[in-house]
């Protein structure tokens, strides 16, 4: 447990110090403010626009995080070869992983909470009521990271940064969509399309699950069973890729 | 009792085609470090040293065959705790000082937090890094990366260091100072095993040297005991002849060379000696010394690797 917390803590001091996440929180701060000019201009529901927008630029710029530092969190280590001295140590693969994992997401953890302070602030300055939708909506958008981030990390075990880059954003996307891959299987006259769109829509993570945005910019809070539930899905995926990727990355050779 | 132990290891890397054939690394090595030793790993590049080093480490596996440290099969996570390693050209977290890396590699081997503070001390010292201990890694020369390297191989006070090409792209004071280092850790009782393909670095502090060559171990002892009985050629030197009897003396000589009374005859073979000599005193000449020139371990690193150098 010990060496998945000094691992942890390296890898969340290596964030800190790599400038892009700076770049990212002031991305996300200028798209939090923007959210407020655009509800100005907005004739009715202000509210909701800011509240709607405001939690868009957290869940972008986390995942954004999530994935070009997630694909990074092995390969990185691998090609440069930073490897063989921490794997040289009496720490195991899944320990190296596990702390690779937890690095990232306490980072990504501060920033969900810096973020969402700001945008709390910005909401009461612009006199916008601050519900409990909103923290649950904010909940549900980080168990998400949680689970790109173990995306991220599983397909980065056997691929190269680009590779896994491109499939991690193409399992989001369709994460998003998996209502819509069911209801093209049921009408589609392919056997062929039918078989693919099932396929995908069981593979995939159903990442509409964790989006609750709507609901929060409307004010309205998701029964506490959903939320459970929803959270328990996000995290249980999040597990079982950590476990195949630490599969694909006991059977390494560096 | 062994260190090290190697036994008919074997490696082979498959290629992404199945049409391409496999590329054997390591066909069927066998070595041993004994306690207490240092053990120069010699091979030309492409040798499969690295390849070895990296099966003794847990950072591969190998194919077939048995590789043991410390009396566990390679790769065991616990036995790890007694060993320091240093890769080929490293590359380190280089956004950490370089007091805060030696912290992190101590903490990964389980040094409590007092301790830490004096042996990362120590250790800055030891390796002539004091002064550049709040220094970001990516400040750093690469002979203060390898020095730095170094020092967290052996920040948890390891009984067996693993170097790979330690004195590689080092200036020749880099070298002595790391040749210094490995002397002293012999001296606390450390058995130290590392590649190169540098042979003068192992000439002067290997107690052992392996040569490998395609995979395969092709001479290991004392470098002392390698080289002997590898006499190359004998030189003579003698006075009192003019150079027209030299070349009646000893027609097979290589080399010939006068200065004023003295001269010195270079004879490829030791075979026909006792005839030279007998040939300088028939003609009144009068011998000075005969010096044997035994062969060196480049000698024997380059007829033991094939490679023919052009004259």
């Amino acid at each position: 447990m010990w060496s998945v917390i000094v691992i942890a803590f390296n890898t969340f001091r290596e964030n800190l110090r790599d400038k892009i996440l700076y770049n990212l929180l002031f991305f996300a701060m200028l798209l939090i403010g923007a959210s407020v000019l655009l509800g100005e201009l907005t004739i009715a529901e202000q509210k909701k626009v800011v509240t709607d927008s405001g939690l868009a630029a957290i869940n972008l710029v986390g995942v954004l995080i999530a994935v070009f530092v997630g694909i990074g969190l092995v390969t990185k280590e691998i090609e440069r070869r930073t490897v063989y001295t921490i794997m040289a140590r009496p720490i195991s693969r899944a320990q190296f992983l596990l702390g690779k994992y937890f690095g990232l997401i306490v980072t990504l953890l501060v920033n969900v909470l810096i973020m969402l302070a700001v945008f709390i602030v910005t909401l009461l300055m612009n006199h916008s009521p601050v519900h409990l939708s909103l923290l649950q909506a904010v909940e549900l958008i980080f168990v998400e990271l949680l689970l790109v981030t173990a995306l991220a990390l599983f397909f980065s075990t056997f691929s190269s940064s680009t590779l896994s880059a491109i499939m991690t954003l193409a399992f989001y996307v369709i994460g998003h969509l998996t209502t819509d891959l069911k209801g093209i299987a049921e009408k589609s006259k392919s056997e062929a399309l039918k078989s693919i769109m099932t396929g995908l829509y069981y593979i995939c993570p159903n990442l509409e699950m964790l989006n609750v945005k709507g609901q929060a910019a409307m004010g309205i809070a998701i029964p506490v069973a959903y939320q459970a539930m929803a959270s328990a899905y996000g995290l249980l995926y999040a597990a079982m890729l950590i476990a195949a990727a630490y599969a694909v990355f006991q059977r390494r050779d560096f | 009792m062994d260190v090290i132990l190697v036994e008919d290891l074997t490696k082979s890397f498959n290629p992404n085609w199945p049409w391409r054939t496999p590329i054997t690394a390591l066909a069927g090595l066998s070595f041993s470090v004994s306690r207490g030793e240092i053990y120069g790993f010699l091979g030309p590049n492409g040798a499969g040293k690295t390849t070895t080093l990296k099966i003794l480490m847990g950072l591969m596996r190998a194919t077939s065959g048995k590789a043991e440290i410390l009396g566990k099969p390679a790769g065991d996570v616990e036995t790890r705790r007694r060993i320091g390693f240093l890769p080929e050209a490293p590359y380190f977290y280089d956004y950490l000082t370089a007091e805060e890396f030696l912290s992190f590699y101590g903490h990964l081997a389980g040094i409590d937090r007092g301790a830490l503070a004096c042996r990362v001390t120590e250790l800055l010292d030891l390796v002539g890094l004091s002064e550049a201990r709040t220094r970001q890694l990516r400040k750093f020369s690469k002979g203060m990366l390898q020095r730095i390297g170094l020092a967290q191989a052996l920040i948890h006070d390891p009984e067996l260091i693993i170097l790979d090409e330690p004195m590689s792209g080092l200036d020749p004071i880099g070298r002595k100072q790391i040749r210094d280092l490995i002397l002293s850790l012999r001296d606390q009782g450390k058995t130290v095993f590392f590649s190169t393909h540098i042979i003068p670095d192992v000439e002067m502090i290997c107690d052992r040297v392996g040569i490998v060559v395609k995979g395969k171990l092709l001479a290991s002892g004392r470098v002392d005991e390698l080289v002997s009985g590898n006499t190359r050629s004998v030189e003579i030197v003698c006075e009192g002849l003019v150079p027209d009897q030299l070349s009646l003396v000893a027609p097979d000589a290589t080399r010939i060379l006068t200065r004023g009374r003295q001269c010195l005859i270079a004879l490829p073979v030791p075979d026909r000696l006792e005839e030279v000599l007998a040939g300088i005193r028939r003609h009144g000449g009068r011998l000075i010394s005969v010096t044997p020139q035994k062969g060196s371990l480049e000698d024997l690193f380059l007829s033991q690797t094939g490679i023919k150098i052009e004259e």
